[in-house]
This record gives structure tokens, C-alpha cells and sequence, in this order.
């Protein structure tokens, strides 16, 4: 099957090679929907190989992708008007810089790439631009000794390729990675929707942990008050997921657990405020575990930065885990003990 | 990168000036732009605005820098994992 971003084919030496569309389809953009909200993430992948956009000729550039599709998307859409080879290689559908990480962004498959699509009897030149963020699993120097192309890196961002190739240089602020607040809430839906499963384990217990009473269970309480948890774990997921990330150079303190617990703690007194049902002692548990869970929300989204260090990460969860289980740990207790105070 | 700035003296990043050859590799890759060759020589400007990335570890053809080689992207979730992992193979250290 003929993948729909493939708008023809370049017939070339070594055959005909797919040419690739540089405006996005609608149905390119449900996949980025997909893709944004975990829904087809994992496995959202375009078919390593050689690609083509506009007519290329032996002396046009060869661009080095993922074949993550949303990578390739990304890449592709800024190319329009530029006569160039794209050269997809296979990350199992992981973008540029986590594959790079990974090592499946590496010198021997890009090597192994090159061979594969035969580059060597379609150009004239020896070189391929690779993305510098792919610079963390390729070594350039071995790209050369595998497969005798020169590994350039090019600016970070897809959006720079234009004036990379134009100029021939980079220029500082293109080898600058950035974090803007539009970067940071295109991740937001992903941090809350890969909680779906979680959330639906988590409101069983809510249920079954809100019944306990001294008539043994009482399905009325359950209702209510694991409702009141549930509610509250959304407000812990608005602090921690949402808020945090999208206010994130705002926020005070540097360590992410301390932001979330602070954001937490802040919307916990408003929810704790706006529920008339609870008892003080339930208001406490509330609090804590709003604090507790946003907490760990804020320290998970590390992982999406293009800042925090491994180290730095590992260091701050030495304070922040105790934190987290202890008022996890509270919370249940003073949730448990309420309906026998 | 100065609007973010994460944990001060964590970052492991090591640069030994002496195997270095001034080739710049480092500071062409680094996304914080945090290395600069001055007569024929690297430096480190700004050493906590590393991220561990590796990427001018990788590209150093005289193995002159080290960062922490532990891999992972450093979400919480993963970290957890390979703690679990740790205290399982009976290796604390």
C-alpha cells in the first residue's frame, strides 16, 4: 500500500523513488491528534527508506530523519519549494533526540541506511545533513568510516532547514534548544491522557477504600465520598500535568516535586473550599493527597524537558518520593479513620 | 536555556583539558551551548546548564569529555523502574 503522504514517484538510477506531499493532509493532522493524546503513539511510524521532495537531482541535500511520523511530518511540512532527498531510518517510531538516547539514532543505522537505498549511486556528493539533536547517538566521524558520507549536523528545529540550506551555516540560535510555552503545552494532553488507565484502577479503589464503615461497607458512601476522590485526583492532575508544565519557568523552586506540591497544595485549599460535604478530617486528607499526587505528576514531567539532567532528576527524587509516599500514606489513613472518628 | 534552569553542581561533565584537541565538535552539538574552544582548547562555561544529553561526549574523537553514562530520559516513572530493577539483581552500589 502507497502510504498517503506519497504524492508520485521520481524516477531515478536506481529506480523510482517516492515523492512526499509538504502540506499536511487532514488525515496527517488526526494522526498528530493521535499521536499528542497517546492514542496511536506507540505505533506511529513511516516505513524506513529513501523519500524525495520536489525533483531532486545528484547534487540536492540528503536530509537524515526518524521515521516517527510525527517527526517526519514535522521535517516534511517545512520543505516545500526544496529540491531534496529525505532519508528515513528506523528508531521503531521513536523521535530524533529519545532514539538518539536510546541509540537506535546511531551511526550504524544511519550507515546501514545509506547502503540499504544505494545513496552512493543516486548522488554525486558525499554528505548527509543529520538533525543536531540526533548528535546525543551519532558520532559523526563513524558515519564517515562506515559508509564514506560526511555526517553534517543541521539546525535543531525542522523550521530552520530552509535558511540551513540556503546559508550553508547555522547560526547560534538554531543550535539552541528552546522550551516556549506553545513547546510545553503541546505536551500537556500526552501527560494527561496516558493517566486514563490509571485513573480507571485508581476510581475502582476510590470506591471500594470510600465504602469501608462500621456497617462494614456502605455502598452510599462509596458513591459519594469515592467521588469526591476521584474529583480530587483530577484537580491533583490539573495541578501537576497541566499547570505545572505550562507555567513551569513561573513557578517557584527549581526541583519539580517542590512545584507541583506547591501548585497542588495551592488548588487543593480551593477544592477542599468548594466541597460542603467533607469533614475536616477528610478536608486534611484531601490536601494531602491533591499535594501528594501533584507532586509526583510535576517530577514525571522531567522527563519531557529539554533541561533536567539524569542526575539532577535521580537527586531530587530522593526528596521528592519520601514526600510523596508519606502524604499518600496519610491521606489514606485519615480517609480510612473518618468514617469510625 | 537561561529562562530554565535546573539543580546547581549535579550534572555529571567532566572536560579533560589536556587530551583535548580544540576540534569544537563539542560545542558545535550542544543544545545549551555551553562549551567554547579558545586557543585550541574547550572550556566549559556554563557546567549546570548540562543535561547529561552525551551528545559532546559522543562526538569527541579524543575521548576527552565524560558525562553520567547512565541511559534513560529521565521521567520519574523510569527512574523508579531501574531502582526496582537494582534492588532486585541485589546491586546497590
Amino acid at each position: 500500500m502507497i502510504s498517503p503522504f506519497v504524492d508520485g514517484f521520481l524516477e531515478t538510477a536506481i529506480g523510482p523513488i517516492p515523492r512526499v506531499a509538504t502540506i499536511l493532509s487532514r488525515l496527517d493532522h488526526l494522526g498528530t491528534f493521535g499521536a499528542r493524546t497517546g492514542f496511536t503513539r506507540d505505533n506511529y511510524k513511516v516505513t524506513p527508506g529513501l523519500y524525495c521532495v520536489g525533483n531532486p537531482a545528484g547534487s540536492s541535500p540528503v536530509l537524515v530523519t526518524a521515521n516517527y511520523k510525527l517527526t517526519f511530518d514535522a521535517l516534511r511540512k517545512e520543505l516545500a519549494g526544496i529540491d531534496c532527498w529525505i532519508l528515513v531510518i528506523d528508531t521503531r517510531g521513536i523521535n530524533v533526540w529519545c532514539a538518539g538516547g536510546k541509540g537506535t539514532f546511531s551511526a550504524e543505522e544511519v550507515a546501514f541506511q545509506v547502503q540499504r537505498a544505494k545513496l552512493d549511486k543516486l548522488v554525486s556528493h558525499r554528505e548527509l545533513i543529520l538533525p543536531q539533536l540526533s548528535a546525543n547517538g551519532v558520532a559523526a566521524r563513524d558515519v564517515k568510516k562506515l559508509c564514506g558520507f560526511k555526517a553534517r549536523f543541521g539546525p535543531i528545529l525542522a523550521a530552520r532547514l530552509p535558511e540551513f540550506l540556503q546559508t550553508g551555516k547555522a547560526r547560534e540560535d538554531m543550535r539552541a534548544v528552546t522550551f516556549n510555552f506553545r513547546e510545553r503545552a503541546a505536551l500537556v494532553p500526552l501527560e494527561i491522557c496516558l493517566l486514563w488507565k490509571h485513573l480507571l484502577v485508581a476510581g475502582l479503589l476510590f470506591f471500594f477504600l470510600s465504602g469501608i464503615s462500621p456497617e462494614v461497607f456502605s455502598k452510599a458512601a462509596a458513591q459519594s465520598r469515592g467521588a469526591t476522590l476521584i474529583l480530587a485526583t483530577l484537580t491533583a492532575i490539573l495541578a501537576g500535568a497541566a499547570l505545572t508544565p505550562l507555567f513551569l519557568p513561573w513557578i517557584p523552586f527549581r526541583q519539580f516535586w517542590l512545584k507541583g506540591a506547591l501548585l497542588g497544595g495551592l488548588s487543593s485549599i480551593f477544592f477542599v473550599a468548594g466541597t460542603t460535604t467533607a469533614s475536616p478530617v477528610e478536608k486534611l486528607a484531601l490536601i494531602l493527597w491533591i499535594s501528594g499526587c501533584a507532586s509526583y505528576l510535576a517530577m514525571n514531567f522531567t522527563g519531557a524537558t529539554p533541561f533536567t539532567s539524569l542526575s539532577g532528576v535521580a537527586k531530587e527524587m530522593r526528596k521528592g518520593l519520601p514526600f510523596q509516599i508519606i502524604t499518600a500514606a496519610l491521606a489514606l489513613m485519615f480517609w480510612l479513620a473518618e468514617p469510625f472518628i | 536555556m537561561q529562562d530554565f534552569r535546573y539543580l546547581d553542581d549535579t550534572a555529571i561533565l567532566r572536560l579533560t583539558a589536556e587530551k583535548c584537541v580544540g576540534c569544537g565538535n563539542c560545542a558545535l552539538v550542544c543544545p545549551h551551548r555551553i562549551f567554547r574552544v579558545r586557543e585550541q582548547k574547550a572550556e566549559i562555561l556554563d557546567p549546570n546548564g548540562c543535561m547529561e544529553c552525551g551528545a559532546c561526549a559522543i562526538n569527541c574523537p579524543v575521548g576527552a569529555i565524560y558525562v553520567n553514562p547512565d541511559d534513560g530520559c529521565g521521567c520519574a516513572a523510569y527512574i523508579i523502574n531501574s531502582w526496582i530493577a537494582r534492588m532486585k539483581t541485589g546491586c546497590g552500589c
